[in-house]
């Protein structure tokens, strides 16, 4: 069998670096543009969400969880990031929250027309689709390469990395429901003469809007998982906190930031679902 | 009046439509041609107008076509050939733009048999949402959909979300969505067909009379013949896209064009229950042979007929009056009118008996212009026979109005 021993390497390796090396060498003002564009947003919506003392946002969270999500997600929500504030690590789930609100503001950006164009296209579909699936079979450390080799370290490459990570389901979830509408309601507005926009909104994005609502869930909680691994890239925030502990073999403060993390997980998870399940109702 | 001209109208289905055209004008089937090209046959060959202010529909089995065909008037679906001209404006040549104008302007969309009605809108919403897509103020729309709300008997739900609502209610939303643009044409396809039969009875009768109002031009697509016949102004039956017999209920029924129309009207057989003595009406008015003609033409004035039936001292039968050539005689004998009717304005129409049955009656019926008289075994008048109360007698559902009393 020493034959096969013989056989020269396939150069994959080698082809994949020379290949990031051409798009770092040539599209360099690309890269820094996104990342400077990331930054600052990040930077802004961090800066916002740390205005003033933490109980104004504290009391925030927990009146958005009342209203959308019914008492109990109150209470939670007050006792929760209540123990957050408590074992100090306020900060870290602030930068965290950051993290996932950017990318999510991204992921929305993209996916969402990306999710209607292919909803509405059997061609777009087509080609999105095997995309998609190898997007959502990758391993999630997979993605943080490249990100870290085009953005260097820190706060962009996991902003980055996540969106990627977790854009797949909204698309492929927006692109289900607009497609899940039934044929009788289509042909009702085409009949009544709509044009394609007033189609889209006023009867496919309504009514696949539970669908959507999935996508957007899915996406988030994605996102939230991804952002713990990008502290390996460098960035900031619970993901640093649980890995340093894991360093340190460090079980109570590990065990600490990993419950900081569910708590907010379960709150941003109840809050999306219930905001897609809810019945509409008009005042 | 015309109102839709169809000419030569063919949609097929599938990429081989030239091959699977071909073999079509070569007399092959549409499965034979199904099996060889994958092609599908949706509509061959259609030829026909529609009136304006008429109940048009379209009849046939499940496959038949009839929904493509009512679809490719508003071009929901593209035709492969042919062309259709509503009010003289050629649908078939209209770019997108053309199109989404033409359908605001002559068709109240349309009515579907799952009724098609947005989940997230209450009935008002719905109801607008013609109008919402015309642009119109939402004060306007609104106002307009209240009314139409309270023509179908929907008031009170306006704020209803259509999952609080049965399907009959649901449909009446459809229906009032539909009727709210002020558009002529309506579509209908297969809308009443998921009601349970009582409420279908209803809103069938409703459609009628909302139409005899509102003077529509509607295209009703049904599979059930009960339907068609109670409906239709015209029907068209459709057999594998084609339309194999187009014509009033009566035609249908006297002349069935072929076997498949046969085994749709044997499907129901009522012509088989009724006979002449069932569906006849008493005669509202008749003429004695010896009333002076202005009496007679005074008793058809009075009763508001076209023609009336004489009968002598003995009450036997005598013949038919009709009204215009009486009235021609008054006016050119005004000065000498005869003491007694003229035996040349006595028309001798065949008379029947009580056990004729329907399938004749409507035979007879065809080939005179006016009623039918009915004698008994002594040959006194009985009853007369109007085109109407076939109609409305083989429409008419014994079995139900028997389940009717169970459901208390
Ligand atoms: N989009 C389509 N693609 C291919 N075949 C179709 C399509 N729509 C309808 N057909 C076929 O055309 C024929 C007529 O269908 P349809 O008009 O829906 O019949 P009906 O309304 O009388 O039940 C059927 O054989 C059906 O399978
Ligand atoms: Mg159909």
């Amino acid at each position: 069998m020493n034959f096969i021993a013989t056989i020269p390497k396939l150069p994959l390796d080698e082809w994949v670096e020379w290949f990031v090396a051409l798009l770092r060498g040539n599209v360099r003002w690309l890269f820094d543009g996104i990342r400077n564009g990331l930054n600052w947003v990040l930077g802004n919506i961090e800066g916002f969400l740390s205005i003033g003392h933490p109980l104004i946002l504290l009391g925030i969270l927990v009146v958005l969880a009342f209203v959308i999500a019914g008492w109990r997600m109150g209470v939670f929500t007050l006792l929760g990031f209540g123990y957050i504030l408590n074992a100090g690590l306020w900060p870290e789930m602030v930068q965290t929250l950051s993290l996932v609100v950017t990318a999510e503001i991204f992921i929305l950006a993209i996916g969402l027309p990306l999710g209607i164009w292919a909803g509405r296209n059997d061609k777009v579909h087509t080609t999105l689709r095997p995309i998609l699936d190898f997007l959502q079979t990758l391993p999630a450390f997979v993605y943080l390469i490249p990100a870290v080799m085009f953005f260097g370290i820190g706060m962009v490459p996991g902003a980055v990395a996540t969106l990627i990570f977790a854009i797949a389901p909204l698309i492929r979830l927006t692109s289900l429901g607009i497609r899940q509408v039934p044929k009788d309601l289509i042909e009702a507005s085409d009949a009544f003469g709509a044009d394609e926009v007033q189609k889209l909104f006023k009867v496919q994005l309504p009514v696949a809007r539970t669908t959507i609502m999935a996508g957007v869930n899915q996406s988030i909680m994605l996102g939230l998982s991804m952002v713990i691994i990008a502290a390996m890239a460098g960035a900031q925030g619970l993901g640093r906190e649980v890995l340093a502990a894991i360093q340190r073999v460090d079980v109570g403060n590990g065990f600490v930031a990993g419950l900081a993390v569910v708590i907010l997980a379960i709150f941003l998870d109840r809050l999306t679902a219930t905001f897609g399940e809810k019945k509409v109702t008009k005042p | 009046m015309e109102k839709i001209v169809v000419k030569n109208l063919y949609k097929i289905f599938g990429s081989r439509a030239k091959q699977a055209r071909d073999l079509l004008e070569k007399g092959h089937s549409k499965n034979e041609i199904q099996d060889k090209t994958g092609a599908v046959i949706g509509v061959q060959n259609a030829n026909f107008t529609i009136n304006k202010g008429e109940i048009f529909v379209i009849m046939g089995l499940s496959g038949s076509g009839k929904s493509t065909l009512q679809r490719l008037l508003n071009r929901l679906l593209e035709p492969t050939s042919g062309t259709i001209t509503i009010e003289g404006e050629e649908i078939t040549k209209l770019n997108k733009k053309g199109l989404r104008e033409a359908r605001r302007k002559h068709f109240c969309g349309m009515v579907f048999q799952q009724f098609a009605i947005l989940p997230h809108r209450t009935v008002l919403e719905n109801v607008a949402f013609g109008l919402e897509i015309q642009g119109v103020s939402k004060e306007d729309r609104f106002a307009k959909a209240q009314k139409m709300i309270d023509v179908v008997g929907l008031s009170g739900n306006e704020q209803s979300f259509p999952t609080q609502l049965s399907g009959g209610m649901q449909q009446r939303v459809g229906l009032a969505r539909a009727l709210t643009v002020d558009a002529d044409i309506l579509l209908m396809d297969e809308a009443f067909s998921a009601l349970d039969p009582l409420i279908r009875r209803d809103m069938q009768d409703e459609l009628i009379e909302l139409q005899s109002k509102m003077q529509k031009t509607i295209v009703f697509v049904t599979h059930d013949l009960d339907e068609a016949l109670r409906l239709g102004d015209r029907i068209a039956i459709m057999k594998d896209g084609e339309i194999v017999q187009l014509g009033t209920a009566e035609e249908i029924i006297a002349k069935p064009a072929n076997d498949y129309v046969k085994a749709f009207i044997q499907d129901i057989d009522r012509s088989e229950v009724f006979t002449a003595g069932s569906i006849m009406q008493d005669p509202r008015e008749v003429a004695h042979s010896n009333d002076g003609p202005r009496t007679i033409l005074r008793k058809m004035q009075r009763q508001g007929i076209s023609s009336i039936f004489m009968v002598d001292s003995n009450k036997n039968f005598v013949g038919r009056i009709d009204a215009d050539p009486l009235a021609a005689y008054l006016k050119k004998h005004s000065e000498d009118v005869a003491q007694k009717i003229p035996s040349e304005l006595i028309e001798k129409t065949l008379p029947l008996d009580k056990e004729t049955p329907l399938q004749e009656v409507m035979v007879k019926i065809e080939q005179v212009p006016g009623p039918l008289p009915v004698l008994d075994e002594k040959k006194h008048l009985v009853g007369v026979i109007v085109r109407g109360a076939i109609i409305a007698a083989l429409s008419s559902h014994p079995e139900q109005d028997e389940t009717k009393g169970e459901d208390k």
